[in-house]
This record gives C-alpha cells, structure tokens and sequence, in this order.
C-alpha cells in the first residue's frame, strides 16, 4: 500500500543494487532529511538541545558500533573508552591551537589506532572471550584516565573544551551546534546506508557469518576485522569529540564510563543488531525513557496519594532501563529494526497476503 | 625485603581471593549448564544479601533462620530468571544473551535500591574483629571464615556432582543432544544450575556484606568474579578456587609493588590486566575445556 511496488523492475544488476529499490523507503529518507533540516525553526530550542542533538550524536555512536557488532559481529563493550579516546585527542589539539577541522580529524586517528588495538584481541578469540576483553580494556582505560593528570586535565579531572569553530566561523549557537551534530549524523548514515551495497560490507557480513567459512571462501576476516574495528573506531572518536564540544562542554572520564559503554550497546540492541533506522531507534528509546518513566512514576504517585521516598524515584529510571533491555529482548531479540522491517513487510503486500493462505 | 610483611599480604590475598572465588562459582555452575556468562551474578549477589538483611534486620529474624529463608528465596528466584528471560534465548547470538545478562542485572541492582535504599548497612554476622596472630602474621576472622565458606562449598559441589542429580548436569554440560535423547531433562538442569548458583549468591551476599558493607558496591564483585572464572577456566569449579587464590595473592602484593610507582589504585589495574592476559594466552583456562570449533 504505502511501499507501492507498480513500476518497480530491475532490469540490469546496477538497477538491483539500488541503495533504496523501493521509492517509499526513498520518500520516507527525505522527509525525514527536511524534517532534520526545519528542526531547529519547529521546535523550540530548549527541546533541541536537550533531546534532538543529543539524540542525533548517540545515533551516530550507535551507528558506528553497529558496524562492528552489527554488521561484522564482533563484540564490544569497550565503544565509550574509544569515544573517550577521540574526544581527549581532539579537545587536547584544539587547545594546542589547531583548527577544529584538524582537531577532529586527529581525534578520530588517534581513537582508530587505540581501537585497532582491540581487533588484536579480536585475532586470538571471538564471541564471549572478546567480550570480555574488551570489557577489561574499558576498565583499563577508564584507570588511564583517572590516575593521569595530563590527559584528564588536572586535580578536577575535568577539561573546558574551547570554542567549536568550523571554516573559521566560531558557532555557538544552539541552532549552529545542533546543525553540526546533525550534518555529523547524515554522513555517517550515508556511509552506512552504502556500507551494505559495497564489497566491504559483504565482507564483513560473511565475517559475521562464520569467520571460518569465510576464509574458505577467499575473504581474509582478520583484514576486514581490523578494517571494521578501525572504521567504527574512527566513528567512534569523532563522535566523541563532538559530544564534549556541542553537548557536555568539558570532558570527564564518567562520561566514558562504563555504564556508558554498555548504554550503547543497548541501543544498539534493542535498535537491532544491523539495522540503520534500529539504530535511530534504540538510541531515541534509550535516551527518551528514564525521563518519561520518572514523569510517569510522579504523576502515579501523586494520582493514587503514596509517598515515594527520593531514593526510589532515583533509581526508578534506571531500573526501568533494564526492565526495557530485558523486555525488548523477550519479546523481539532482533530489535526495533525488525519490528519496523515486519511492519513495512506486511504493508508492501497489503491487501494482497490474505490470498497466500 | 620484610618477608613477614609479604607473607601477610600473600595469606590476606589468598583469603580475600577465595572469596572471589565464592562469586566466580555461581558464574561456572551457569556457564557449565548453559554456556549462559552471567553476568548479573553480581547483583544476585547484592540482592541476596539485602534479602538476608530484609529478614534479619528489617523483621528481626535470628540470621539463622534468616539465611536459609534468603537461600530458598533466591533458589527460586534464580530458577525465575532462568525460566522466564534466559530460556527462550537458548541457541540465540552469545551478544543477546549477553545484553539479556546485562539487563536482568541493571534491573536487579536498581530495583533493590530502589525498594530498600543505597545507605551502607552491616551485617552484623558476629564475627569478631580481634586481630588473630598466627605467629608474627596479622589475620582478619572475617575473611577466614569467608575462606572456610570457600572451601566448604567447593567440597559440597564436589559431592553434589557425583549424586544423581549431579550428574545429570554433567551430562548436559557434556552434551545437550545425548542428554534429552538418554531421558534427562535439559531445562530443569539448566534451571537448577541457576537456583544453585543463586543459592551460592546468598553465602557470597552474606560473607561480603560482613566485609564491606551491604550497598551497591557488592554488584562490583562481578568483574573480580569474572576475572577469577575466566582464569580458572569458565568451566571449572576447581579452577575458580585455585584461581581465585592466585587472583587474590597477585592483587594483594601486586598492589604493594604497584601502588607507590602509579599513585594508588592498582588493585583493579591488575584485576584487568590478568583478565586480558588470560584471554591472550590460555582463553580455556587453567582448568577449563578447550573446545574446537567445528564449521
């Protein structure tokens, strides 16, 4: 109904690797894109700085381990040491005086040779051993961070990032800020929008596959391990440095916890393991819920006359947030993404179906 | 060189490594069922001990009637678990079950604070806190009677797997297919491996509630927990004892080298560094199975 196929034939193989074969999945892209762009006129900016741009620089973290849970399959819950990596970088080159563009630049590098780092890992074992590797080297970077000084900035652990400048045009404006983040977004959403028409994103989902079964077939995994680990990694780092430098202003180790860590695999979960507009998703999901369920929690409270001590309402989002992992996962382990996918696959034959019967 | 000061760190770590050991056996009686990592062992292990407090403190319960209660509670409570969220998982990408671990233990963790609190309690075992000189070295009664626990539940399990109950689960770590086509019933051993390991959270709940407090810091233990399984080997009951004393010892005199060369704070340092080697080297561990993988 909505995804009309009439008119849709392939006739050549450039025609069938199409990145959107059906023209609703193209229309549904743009009107979001518009929607993106209008934002910050439609809504008002206390909404566009608190839930749109944050929610936008997660998507693309969410997008970038992905690409390496998701798409290449190997486990990680290291991602917010390697975001912490990047952001370092760049705020401590931003500081030393280059340009924001370099800065940047600089800090996805950085954040890719430490990720790459964790492919090494990824070389020996695979599946719940990496896991916890990399869990272990989260801890270990969260130890750098907070026992050195010269890197988290001083008795306070906390580093001021300076003005955000691009082209040489100081932004900081919430509407300037906001447009970064997304322009941010967009390009890593295009980059995995391709990711799945390319040879590389074949590669590395024969690598999910079986690893094994790969090699056979001539696909070298540990190169396209290493590739997925560098590219998500330098995702990573970036998004990092533009997390401190549009939403947190300064940077601090607790932001690149652990809890953060296991935060965006979370999202990335509950959006569904390779699936991009899970990944928006999940990561809305994440962000919105411990907000709505402690307005919920109030009203119910204040509707049906209990006394809630603050301790419980404290720890009530949080409690909810894994009632929400545990949930998605009972009921649909593929994610949001799937969800969407079984929704648009039963509109695109609709009414017709029924007759299958 | 003062050898009498190292002797004590070495003794010190080893016990306190042994009541890593008491986390990290609730983690290899799951993972030998189920090849299920647990990872809300830790918040089990908060949990039990808030139960047990929830009777004894809150009620006014003698502990010896508290303990048990608690024990039975999470027996069923592990078993609930295990039905309702791990089950349907089964045969699912070992990332799933993980995020479902990761789940069950952030909600375990905060909807215990969130029904009793975060303030720090005490356990009040009734231990008491004299130092005990064996010779020139300094002990702590806690943490020998946390060691005596150790060991003493490493001899009940190693009993328990040559009953008949016992081996059924060593049937079904061994093989799955064999074990339903010979008559055992592989859920209800999965299940009682996650009542057991749960059993077991409550005696780690309890022994570390007496050491540092009953608060949010005891769900941590995971981490140590883990290191000690995954160097014992994950399926292993004996590597987690032997293990767990190696981990203690390393972390304990480790820390005495470590500590004055990067401004304290080592202890976890080395806990994650001996988890990282681990993996690198022997990913089987000490004792555990070396599995091939066939494609």
């Amino acid at each position: 109904m909505f995804y009309r196929l009439s008119g849709v034939r392939h006739t050549s193989y450039i025609a069938d690797s199409k990145m959107f074969k059906v023209p609703a999945d193209r229309n549904l892209v743009v009107v979001f894109l518009l929607f993106g762009l209008v934002a910050p006129f439609l809504v008002p900016s206390l909404y566009l700085n608190s839930y749109m741009l944050p929610w936008l620089i997660w998507t693309a973290a969410t997008l970038g381990l992905n690409l390496v849970t998701g798409w290449a399959g190997q486990l990680h819950l290291g991602y917010a040491a390697i975001m912490a990596v990047g952001a370092y970088a760049s705020v401590h080159a931003a500081k030393f005086g280059l340009p924001w563009e370099v800065a940047l630049l600089i800090g996805g590098l950085a954040s890719s040779v430490i990720g790459s780092l964790f492919a090494f890992t990824a070389l020996r074992v695979k599946g719940l051993y990496l896991a916890l590797t990399t869990l272990a080297m989260q801890f270990v970077m969260d130890w750098v961070l907070t026992h050195s000084p010269a890197i988290s900035g001083g008795s306070h652990a906390s580093l001021q990032s300076p003005t955000f400048a691009l082209l040489g045009q100081k932004i900081t404006s919430d509407t300037g800020l906001y447009y970064v983040a997304f322009g941010w977004c967009v390009l890593v959403t295009i980059f995995m929008l391709n990711l799945k028409r390319t040879g590389l994103g074949r590669a590395l989902v024969a690598v999910r596959e079986k690893d094994f079964a790969a090699a056979i077939l001539g696909v070298n995994s540990f190169y396209y391990k290493l590739v997925a680990f560098a590219a998500s990694s330098f995702i990573a780092g970036i998004t990092g440095a533009l997390l401190v430098v549009t939403f947190y202003f300064l940077a601090a180790p607790e932001q690149f916890a652990v809890n953060v860590s296991i935060q965006v695999l979370a999202m990335v979960i509950i959006g569904g393991l390779g699936s991009i507009i899970g990944s928006y998703l999940g990561a809305a999901l994440i962000l919105l819920m411990p907000g709505v369920v402690n307005q919920l929690f109030t009203y119910i409270a204040s509707v049906m006359g209990w006394e809630l001590g603050l301790e419980t309402l404290a720890h009530i989002p949080n409690a909810a947030y894994g009632a929400l992992i545990i949930i998605v996962l009972m009921v649909e382990p593929m994610g949001l993404g799937k969800l969407y996918a079984n929704i648009r696959d039963y509109l695109m034959v609709w009414p017709f179906d029924q007759l299958k019967k | 060189m003062d050898w009498v000061y190292l002797t004590e760190l070495a003794v010190n770590g080893a016990m306190t490594g042994l009541l890593y050991s008491l986390v990290a056996i609730g983690l290899v009686l799951i993972y030998k069922s189920s090849s299920v990592p647990n990872l809300a062992q830790g918040a089990l292990t908060m949990l039990g001990a808030y139960v047990v407090l929830a009777f004894s403190d809150i009620l006014g319960w003698p502990l010896w009637v508290a303990i048990p209660l608690a024990a039975i509670i999470m027996f069923f409570v592990g078993m609930g678990i295990e039905r309702v969220a791990l089950r349907r998982l089964a045969g699912r990408p070992v990332v799933m079950i993980l995020m479902m671990t990761m789940g069950i233990e952030i909600f375990l963790r905060s909807t215990t604070l969130a029904i009793w609190g975060g303030t720090s309690r005490s356990m009040n075992l009734g231990v008491s806190y004299d130092p005990l000189f064996v010779g020139d070295v300094l002990l702590n009664r806690v943490y020998i009677v946390g060691a005596g626990v150790a060991i003493a539940l490493f001899v009940v399990f190693l009993l328990f797997f040559r009953t008949r109950i016992g081996i059924r689960l060593r049937a079904i770590s061994d093989d799955y297919m064999a074990s339903w086509s010979v008559g055992i019933s592989v859920e209800r051993g999965v299940g009682l491996s996650w009542g057991l390991a749960s059993v077991v959270a409550v005696a780690a709940g309890v022994i570390w509630g007496e050491v540092q407090g009953v608060d949010q810091s005891l769900s941590i233990l995971l981490l140590k927990g883990l290191t000690v399984a995954v160097l014992g080997g994950l399926d292993s009951i004996v590597g987690a004892i032997i293990a767990g004393i190696i981990l203690g010892i390393l972390e304990s005199v480790g820390a005495n080298f470590l500590d004055p060369l990067v401004g304290g704070g080592s202890r976890d340092l080395i806990v994650a560094m001996v988890l990282i080697l681990t993996v690198m080297i022997r990913p089987h561990g000490l004792f555990g199975r070396h599995d091939i993988e066939r494609i």
